[in-house]
């Protein structure tokens, strides 16, 4: 097999890939903006499960994240099929990074902003939605852009539950082939690829958000 | 049996849990091992990376830049799916940690490449240019002007890549190396009881990671930040 077999092979696999990318790192962000925003407000519940939920993602390793939810949560009567175990997994654990960021950009929005919002008779939804995410966002995506490419990466490790990503298939193809170098060499610069794409369409989305930017002093 | 240790599932949860862990306190020690000495190997390897980076000939800096971008930017996984399986090839047969050693150290190299360079950057040129002025050499330079301020910059991020790497050397599961994933899944795999020990691996990476943040913030307290400007 050729490098171009290898790589219409492993193509079957690239789907897979970039499904749970996309999708667990929209779940992600999505989380990261509920707890982040959850961490910094004036409810203590609220606070407190915010940042439990960010240590303990934070604090333990994603590989163990992803089996207690495949093999140990069907104890406590909740199976997941593999792909939402994965997507779950990948998902909790970037939006515990993400939350960390959404936090840190919105304490970095000038304090005069929400004081005027304030001054301005807005309630603190429409203060948080109107003046500080759209300050805040577009400061996040360079760190967001590479929490997506960390996500990528990451999902590398849902093949060791069965999913058939492209490192399922190409760990398939090795057992099949024995062409061992030229299929990995093929996989790694597939994912290269990827995170360079991933990173571009990011870059474009982080254009789009500070388009205003300018305006602004 | 694992390790010549007996686990007993027979009990309460509570019981189960006291059984097995030496077990995986076993399995914890291959981890911090394989944690410590692939951050020795990325800190060095990090450092010959960023010096062929700055080399002034492209045909070196160039080289070097990619290594970086590639080794970042794909997945630990797939890159020790590789040594694994390709280093034999070549006659190189290594054991299964060492291999995976080799594979974090890979990986983290080029995450510290990149914070040398840019704990290097930040160091003003006003700087170097007061060095040149005062006719040190460049190594003289590097060594008692540039290295003491670009060191305290740089400790929180290395901390910070230091408590990752613990999370990532469960990956070494993955090759057959026996930590405390990998145990703990044997014995999930025997007693049919997944839950126990997957959340007991939980916790002993909650604390570990605990600790090491802790004891990272703290080295980063003690180093002198006063009679350095910093900008």
């Amino acid at each position: 097999m050729n490098a171009i077999d290898i790589f219409t092979n492993l193509l079957q696999g690239l789907q897979m890939t970039v499904e749970l990318t996309v999708l667990s790192s929209a779940i992600g962000a999505l989380l990261a903006f509920v707890f982040g925003v959850g961490k910094t407000s004036h409810i203590w519940p609220v606070r407190v499960i915010s940042i439990a939920y960010v240590e303990i993602f934070r604090g333990t390793s994603l590989i163990v994240q992803l089996f207690w939810l495949y093999y140990a949560l069907p104890l406590l009567g909740i199976s997941l099929n593999p792909f939402v175990a994965g997507t779950a997994a990948l998902a909790l654990n970037i939006g515990a990074y993400g939350s960390e960021v959404v936090r840190g950009a919105l304490l970095a929005v000038p304090k005069g902003q929400s004081e005027a919002s304030l001054a301005l008779g807005f309630n603190s939804m429409q203060r948080l939605i109107r003046i500080m995410l759209p300050q805040a966002v577009p400061e996040m995506m360079p760190t967001f852009t590479n929490l997506a490419i960390q996500n990528l990466k990451d999902s590398a490790i849902v093949s060791l539950i069965s999913l058939s990503d492209l490192t399922y298939y190409a760990n398939n193809l090795q057992n099949l082939t024995f062409q061992t170098v030229r299929i990995y060499t093929v996989t790694l610069f597939m994912y290269f690829v990827l995170a360079l794409a991933l990173s571009w369409a990011l870059g474009v989305l982080e254009r789009y958000l500070r388009r205003w930017k300018p305006l602004v002093r | 049996m694992l390790f010549g240790i007996h686990w007993d599932a027979s009990g309460t949860a509570i019981h189960f849990a006291l059984s097995i862990l030496p077990i995986l306190l076993i399995g914890l020690k291959v981890t911090v091992e394989a944690t410590i000495l692939g951050f020795i190997l990325a800190l060095l390897l990090g450092l010959i990376l960023a010096m062929l980076r700055s080399v002034r000939f492209k045909v070196v800096s160039w080289p070097a830049w990619f290594l970086i971008e590639f080794l970042r930017d794909t997945p630990l996984l797939v890159q020790l799916f590789f040594l694994f399986y390709v280093l034999p090839l070549y006659g190189i047969t290594l054991p299964a940690l060492l291999i995976g050693i080799l594979g974090l150290g890979g990986q983290y190299s080029a995450y510290c490449a990149e914070v040398y360079r840019g704990g290097i950057e930040a160091i003003g040129t006003g700087q170097w240019e007061a060095a040149r002025a005062l006719d040190l050499d460049r190594f003289t330079t590097y060594k008692d002007i540039i290295l003491p301020q670009a060191i305290p910059r740089i400790v929180p991020s290395l901390g910070t890549y230091l408590v990752s790497m613990i999370k990532d050397a469960p990956l070494l599961s993955a090759i057959s190396v026996l930590d405390m994933v990998a145990a703990s899944t044997i014995i999930g795999d025997q007693t049919y009881n997944y839950l126990v020990p997957l959340s007991m691996v939980g916790i002993l990476f909650l604390l570990t990671t605990l600790v090491v943040s802790f004891l990272v913030h703290k080295l980063d307290h003690k180093l002198p930040k006063t009679g350095i400007p910093m900008k």
